[in-house]
């Protein structure tokens, strides 16, 4: 099975008309997994059990649009009896006894979870090439990133092994490899989605969302994984719409506003070109396109680099080899037993944040770093807001540069930390934002960035549908794959 | 030299809730290892924290009872710190915005009052336990993590030991009133941790503060405190000076042993937890827990020496216990005469639970028993001897009084029309007695209450019986 020109709807009506069960999807799915991911490498885990669950739901009868589906989990979200490991060594072998939320919801609606996908080690990370488990190749560019966190996902949707996969996002993870890899991504408004089951990276950043080809499939997930969860006190109780039956393409009279700050002097310009050009059809559309200033932007990499890292710090340090995960042989005493562990099993760039948030929160630089930060963030979420009181949408580029060549910033972490100065703003604010496909950059998908008024994901929605339906990205096949079938 | 001690407390009191405070896991003592748990309390990837809106209610209560200001805007914060026993190397608390603040108590030292000042109190999760199996390995219960507790923490006000001392049991007795807390140190459901410095008399400047912990009962508080106020001061009479330490209470030679020497403060990155938004405890709640906090002790004793004529001694061995004035309080609203209920729990009561060792509320005694037995007693059904079988059985078996004296026939005889004729035949045939009687020999009397006694099995009101035989006595 490839999903490359398929849809959750074409899907659906394959299995309502029973041309297809969801036993035979689950089996080519994992078939075709099998296949591309000698290239790709998207997953860490394929759910060995998922034929057995698809002839499960194939009994009870397809209901809804989900119903029979596979899609792909980034491994940070938790699954009861299917290994997840946040792509690292410290979790290399830990069984859940529980799942997230959004799987619940998701697998209740009939879905089928068909494995688990790569990503940076406990999502900290812009090219999945900190995971303990290997790199992710991008379907257009088996030499280049697939981007991250959520880099598996993103690579496993626009190769077509799946037709939507679920990511985190906690400072551009799904909207950067979305970018990269020529596909649609949504981080939903902080507290649209439960973060019960999401393994921590910062709690108050982290979001779930889904990457697809089509903006309409992404519709349809979220509608389903959405909504108020008592597990989650920070998740928000307001109704969760229909996304998909209230799509509409209509941009007539839309205000869109576009931060100079986001025109970065060092963005590849070929990038720019591809952004500006959507930017132009929206024009063409009937929306009007308004210049704004965000001027504490240029603090926002250094304000989310202290808070998440702060945040990183103490959320990982249950990682201690105790109860489960990673243990460190030999030793001789509990201090032991923690250094140790730790030591051999986190990488290097968990390291360096774990350092750098411990630092933070530490008694003599709390007030100049973490209370800082903080303060320096609510003076921005009020600048994004005062843009949003006067529009509906703010749009950017996803992106500074397409996807790079793995390895060319692995070393630099200041370099691929400042990948994320376009993405990071929707987190610290808290806003729904989204990465749809511009165009291409020397044959290399561009994004295009969408951010709306808190829990607003429809204009979104809206917006993305539009620019899809004029410039059919989908259509294109990623380069790597031609001639692969 | 002459040296002036100061002594603050830290006192944690857990929390009587069903659930732990930011889990749905079960809170109970003495359970198997790791059987109130779940995936929250284990600190499983991807669990978050809920708020138990009882757990902070409790605390309301608490620092509402130490007359503290209650912070109407909060949040909870994070304590980072490794241990095995803390599975997220985070406990929750609150840090920069405690429950409440500015509380105090009054104390009572020598005759003369004092109050002493209640810095702060917060809510915060328990740990687990370790312990440390004889097999080289040690092990992690997990059924008290997350158990709630508020932590009181007082003002260096004390200064000494035995001020520190009734402090520790005014605020107990406060609390236990409340019915936020059992606190029970020997179950571990209250906590101390003391700090002791001493100066010269007459110094401006505070000495070093020792941290003394592993007390396990009050007096152990007491004789820590003393023993380290003579060892300070011998220390400073010797010219030496006082470590900035944590030391431990031996129980068996009663004296402190160093535990650790601190160095500068620990680090514990404290931060706003991020995943429980800070919430508001509104004036209007705060105002509904504070008009029906329960009768706290002081008002109780005064109550029962006004309004129900006990001593004031009786008052007070009354309202020692939240248990035992709740069981007075129950059994005098089913109508026995207070002093009478008093008399019987300090007096039979008290004299079977130190017998038996056992608390109040072990027993099958229940308030409406006792009130029902010493009805019976009042209006002449039993004797006060019949009376002490009786509360044998109820407080043994839980037997309902009125029921089972009937079944067992102890009901007392008090009815002329039975009594009459059978000392009318008693004295028939006793006439021996009967001129004793008229010789001035009253000794006579005591036979004859005894011939009646054993005809009727004991069960003859002696009252009854004496009016009835005096009056046919001095009719022959």
């Amino acid at each position: 099975m490839n999903y490359l020109n398929e849809t959750i709807d074409s899907l659906h009506k394959k299995l309502a008309d029973k041309e297809l069960t969801s036993k035979e999807l689950t089996e080519q799915t994992l078939a075709g997994i099998k296949e591309t991911d000698k290239d790709i490498s998207a997953f860490i885990t394929v759910n060995d059990k998922a034929t057995e669950v698809a002839q499960k739901v194939d009994e009870d009868g397809i209901k809804g649009p989900l119903s029979g589906i596979p899609i792909a989990i980034k491994d940070n979200i938790v699954s009861n009896g299917i290994k997840t490991t946040a792509a690292s060594k410290i979790l290399y072998n830990f069984m859940p006894v529980y799942s997230a939320t959004v799987l619940e919801k998701l697998e209740s609606a009939g879905a089928i979870n068909i494995g688990k996908t790569n990503m940076d080690e406990f999502a900290m990370g812009s090219s999945t090439e900190t995971s303990f488990f290997g790199n992710t190749h991008n379907p257009w560019n088996l030499d280049s990133v697939p981007g991250g966190s959520s880099g598996g996902s993103a690579a496993a949707v626009a190769s077509g092994e799946v037709v939507a996969a679920l990511g985190t996002d906690t400072g551009g993870s799904i909207r950067q490899p979305a970018a990269f890899n020529g596909i649609f991504g949504i981080k939903p408004t902080y507290g649209r989605v439960s973060r019960w089951g999401i393994i921590a990276f910062a709690s108050s950043l982290d979001q779930v969302g889904v990457m697809t080809k089509r903006v309409e499939d992404s519709a349809t997930v979220l509608s389903t994984m959405a909504g108020h969860d008592y597990h989650d006190s920070t998740s928000s109780e307001k109704e969760v719409p229909d996304y998909r039956a209230n799509l509409n393409k209509d941009m007539n009279g839309v205000k869109i506003a576009i931060p100079k700050e986001f025109w970065h002097e060092g963005a590849d310009p070929e990038v720019i070109q591809q952004v500006n050009n959507a930017i132009d059809a929206y024009k063409k559309m009937g929306a009007t396109v308004e210049e704004v200033s965000l001027p504490t932007l240029k603090h926002a990499v250094e304000v989310y680099y202290v808070l998440a890292s702060s945040e990183a710090s103490s959320n990982l340090q249950r990682y201690d080899g105790v109860r489960y995960g990673f243990r460190a042989k030999d030793v001789k005493n509990i201090k032991d037993l923690f250094v140790n562990s730790r030591s051999e099993g986190f990488g290097d760039e968990v390291k360096r944040r774990i350092m750098l948030g411990t630092f933070a929160l530490s008694a003599g630089a709390y007030d100049a770093y973490f209370k800082k930060a903080a303060q320096v963030r609510t003076i921005f979420i009020q600048e994004m807001n005062e843009v949003l009181d006067k529009y509906d949408l703010i749009m950017g580029p996803s992106t500074t540069s397409a996807a790079f060549k793995i390895g060319a910033k692995i070393d630099d972490p200041l370099a691929m930390y400042m990948n994320d100065i376009l993405t990071i703003p929707a987190n610290l604010a808290g806003l729904p934002a989204a990465s749809v496909p511009a165009g291409l950059a020397n044959g290399m998908p561009v994004g295009l960035q969408i951010m709306a008024k808190p829990f607003n994901e429809q204009a979104i929605f809206n917006a993305a549908y539009a620019l899809q339906e004029e410039n059919k990205f989908y259509e294109k096949i990623p380069t790597a794959l031609k001639g692969e079938d | 030299m002459n040296f002036e001690t100061t002594i603050g407390l830290e006192v944690h009191v857990e929390l009587k809730t069903k659930s732990k405070m930011f889990s749905p896991s079960p809170v109970a003592y003495g359970a198997e290892s790791n059987i109130n748990t779940n995936v929250i309390d284990f600190g499983f990837p991807g669990t978050l924290p809920t708020v138990n809106k009882e757990g902070y209610r409790l605390g309301v209560m608490v620092a509402l009872a130490l007359n503290a200001n209650v912070e109407n805007h909060t949040h909870f914060d994070r304590k980072n710190y490794f241990y095995p026993d803390n599975p997220k190397a985070y406990q929750l608390t609150q840090h920069d915005k405690p429950l409440a603040h500015d509380g105090w108590i009054e104390i009572e030292v020598d005759g003369k009052k004092k109050k002493i000042g209640i810095e702060e109190l917060h809510v915060e999760e328990d740990a687990g336990k370790n312990t440390h199996g004889n097999d080289g390995y040690s092990y992690v219960d997990l059924n008290r993590q997350g158990t709630p507790l508020i932590e009181i923490v007082s003002k260096a006000d004390m200064h000494s030991p035995e001020e520190a001392y009734q402090y520790l049991e005014k605020l107990r007795q406060i609390v236990q009133f409340t019915g936020a807390s059992d606190v029970k140190m020997e179950e571990g459901s209250m906590r101390v941790d003391t700090n002791i410095s001493i100066r010269p008399v007459g110094s401006d400047k505070f000495g070093t503060k020792v941290e003394l912990k592993n007390l396990n009962s009050f007096n152990f508080v007491k004789l820590g405190l003393a023993y380290e106020e003579k060892r300070q001061s011998a220390i400073i009479k010797n010219g030496g000076s006082i470590g900035q330490e944590t030391r431990r209470f031996d129980e068996k030679t009663g004296e402190t042993m160093l535990m650790r020497v601190k160095s500068g403060a620990d680090d514990y990155r404290y931060f706003p937890e991020p995943d429980l938004p800070g919430f508001e405890v509104s004036p209007d709640w705060v105002k509904e827990i504070q008009d029906n906090l329960p009768e706290p002790a002081d008002k109780r004793r005064k109550r029962y020496v006004d309004e129900l004529g006990i001593p004031e001694y009786d008052a007070g061995v009354l309202t020692d216990t939240k248990e035992m004035s709740d069981f007075f309080d129950e059994a005098v609203k089913f109508g026995a005469n207070p002093k009478l209920v008093s008399n019987w729990l300090m007096g039979e009561v008290n004299a079977y639970l130190n017998d038996k060792k056992m608390g109040l509320l072990d027993t099958k005694l229940t308030p409406k028993n006792l009130s029902t037995m010493i009805k019976l007693i009042s209006d002449g059904t039993i004797s006060s001897k019949i009376a002490k079988k009786v509360f044998k059985e109820t407080i043994s078996n839980g037997t309902e009084p009125e029921g089972w004296v009937k079944e067992k026939g102890l009901v007392q005889e008090s009815d002329p029309a039975v009594l009459t004729p059978m000392i009318t035949e008693i004295l028939d045939n006793n006439q021996q007695s009967i001129d004793d009687f008229k010789n001035g020999k009253d000794r006579a009397v005591g036979y004859l209450v005894g011939q009646i006694m054993k005809q009727t099995h004991g069960q003859a009101n002696p009252k009854v019986v004496n009016k009835i035989l005096m009056s046919e006595l001095n009719n022959r």
